[in-house]
């Protein structure tokens, strides 16, 4: 089992050598900048910031989902016929839609320490807790980004007419079903350009957790700024990387796009 | 045949059923028992912890801290809507060289994260020295104020300039056209009816980039521009107690909640025309 486990990860970690853009065989750093100050390996900063990069991608893509079912939940809490539901929820995006990204970041980092210390401290076990950055960002992240993505749901929800709905119940179906083949489809269809823009946002937000300490493109390229001296260049490098990024985005969005209107009449 | 013969008497309603008891009904309620626990703990936390000689000392630094944020904000916003005027004519521009320029910029200034910005103006020009102390304008660069000043308004103006742009090409056609019909010079007919229509699409737009930049704002603390979020962080970097946060929660929350009411009101006083 244990062997599974090294090949399974030896091949993971060859994957992300092989087609790591920056730094693998075919890297831009490695065919293009071998002998500069962004060489791969122990001479320059390019693995140190390819690590950035993808540290930064995965947590977007790990906050993604997280965001997206728990934005979904508080939009049907949010158009909920219950009123201590609805309130309920709307406490929750006016607090996180309100408070500034930085310091729900600061709260969740020093309060999850603090939670956990104090419960530790309770249960008799006295000892300095210090919780994964990534892990803090993660949590952030997903709940600013859910509250956002709540409110382009529920305006997502209110453009798709009563008639769908009885439509499924005409046909029987049990109101997951109804939900999961008939009202899904057409939501995302109709989320899918303020979706898109959250996304976007999350992928500028990613860079503030370079703040607690978590290795992202501009910790990275931070640290490298600092040692080499070369501040202009290294920011200049990770503002260029988050453009990449965000024009990759733009790029997939679009194929996402086209993919979900496929059914669509062409006019 | 057969007819009534007399009205039925008027038959009181009937009963009204009490909701059935239903999950969302519970659900509702826990969330709303876990924020009102929540508050209460708050509230417990600050009362309990309440230390006057902390307040005498942090309470006005958290006041200045406010001041700084208010005049950092209000001063970008102008600005930036300043810049954002040329910049959207620019981009409507049938010139190809002034509508690539103003693209690229809008591109990147709203592609890239602003603390990204903030570094790339605050350190990476400071690394300049010399050269900027040649022209006579590294008291500008070496001040973290002005830096943050200067990232923050180019950052809005690039966003405040897509607001105006989709807010002047929203107005229809036929204005630009009823107005040629009557005669009036381009000029005229911009100012008296192109931008009042573009002015009150626009209204909600440019709320919610206040809104945003209030919340953007809070990244400059990370290079030691002592706002209301550096003043935070500098009191919890002294005291180490958690309150420091809650009372900059406070004051964010109900800077950008008063902001959200104020300008709805702006907004329904200045559309009441509109309603019917």
């Amino acid at each position: 089992m244990s062997g599974l486990f090294s090949a399974l990860s030896s091949f993971w970690a060859w994957i992300g050598y092989a087609f790591d853009p920056l730094c693998g065989p075919v890297g831009l750093f490695r065919i293009f900048a071998s002998d500069t100050i962004v060489a791969c390996g122990d001479a320059g900063w390019g693995d140190e910031i390819a690590f950035g990069v993808k540290v930064t991608i995965s947590l977007a893509l790990v906050t993604l989902p997280v965001g997206l079912v728990l934005g979904f939940f508080i939009a049907l809490a949010l158009q909920s016929r219950d009123k201590a539901l609805r309130t309920a929820a709307g406490i929750y995006t006016t607090i996180f839609r309100g408070l500034p990204e930085l310091l729900t970041l600061f709260i969740v980092y020093y309060g999850l320490q603090m939670a956990i210390q104090s419960m530790l401290a309770y249960m008799g076990v006295e000892e300095r807790i210090e919780i994964n950055a990534f892990f803090a960002g993660m949590i952030a992240l997903s709940v600013v980004f859910s509250s956002y993505c709540s409110e382009v749901l529920l305006s997502a929800f209110r453009a798709i007419p009563k008639g769908q709905y009885e439509a499924g119940d005409a046909l029987g179906f049990h109101r997951g079903r109804t939900m999961l083949l008939i009202i899904l489809p057409q939501l995302i269809r109709i989320a899918l350009p303020g979706l898109g823009n959250l996304w976007m946002s999350l992928l500028k937000d990613t860079a503030l957790v370079s703040v607690i300490g978590l290795s992202d493109i501009l910790r990275q390229t931070g640290v490298a700024a600092k040692v080499s001296k070369e501040a202009f260049f290294f920011y200049l490098l990770a503002c260029c990387l988050f453009l990449v990024l965000a024009m990759l985005s733009s790029i997939g969005i679009g194929f996402i796009d086209r993919w979900t209107k496929r059914s669509e009449v062409r006019r | 045949m057969s007819y009534a013969e007399k009205l039925l008497p008027p038959q009181p309603a009937p009963p009204v059923l009490a909701p059935p008891v239903s999950w969302s009904r519970i659900f509702g309620l826990c969330v709303m028992g876990l924020w009102a626990a929540l508050a209460a703990s708050l509230l417990y936390m600050m009362v309990s912890g309440w230390d006057n000689e902390k307040f005498l000392r942090y309470g006005p630094r958290y006041l200045s801290g406010l001041w700084v944020t208010v005049s950092l904000v209000g001063l970008s916003v102008v600005m930036g809507a300043l810049m954002s005027l040329p910049i959207a004519f620019a981009r409507m521009s049938t010139s190809k060289v002034l509508n690539a320029i103003s693209y690229c910029y809008v591109y990147i200034f709203r592609g890239t994260p602003l603390l990204a910005q903030l570094y790339l103006i605050y350190y990476g020009l400071g690394s300049f020295k010399p050269q900027l102390d040649s022209v006579g304008l590294w008291w500008f660069f070496r001040d973290a104020w002005y830096c943050g000043l200067l990232s923050l308004t180019l950052n809005t103006a690039a966003y405040q300039a897509e607001i105006l742009r989709g807010a002047i090409q929203s107005v229809p056609r036929g204005q630009h056209e009823g107005a040629a019909a009557l005669g009036l010079p381009k000029k005229v007919a911009f100012l008296k009816i192109i931008l009042p229509q573009a002015l009150i699409v626009a209204l909600r737009p440019y709320g919610n980039e206040i809104i945003l930049l209030i919340k953007g704002s809070a990244v400059v603390a990370v290079i030691t521009v002592f706002d209301l979020m550096g003043q935070t962080r500098y009191a919890f970097s002294r005291t180490f107690d958690y309150q420091a946060y809650l009372w900059a929660a406070i004051f964010y929350l109900a800077i950008v909640e008063a902001l959200r009411h104020l300008w709805a009101w702006i907004e329904a006083r200045l559309t009441r025309h509109l309603k019917r």
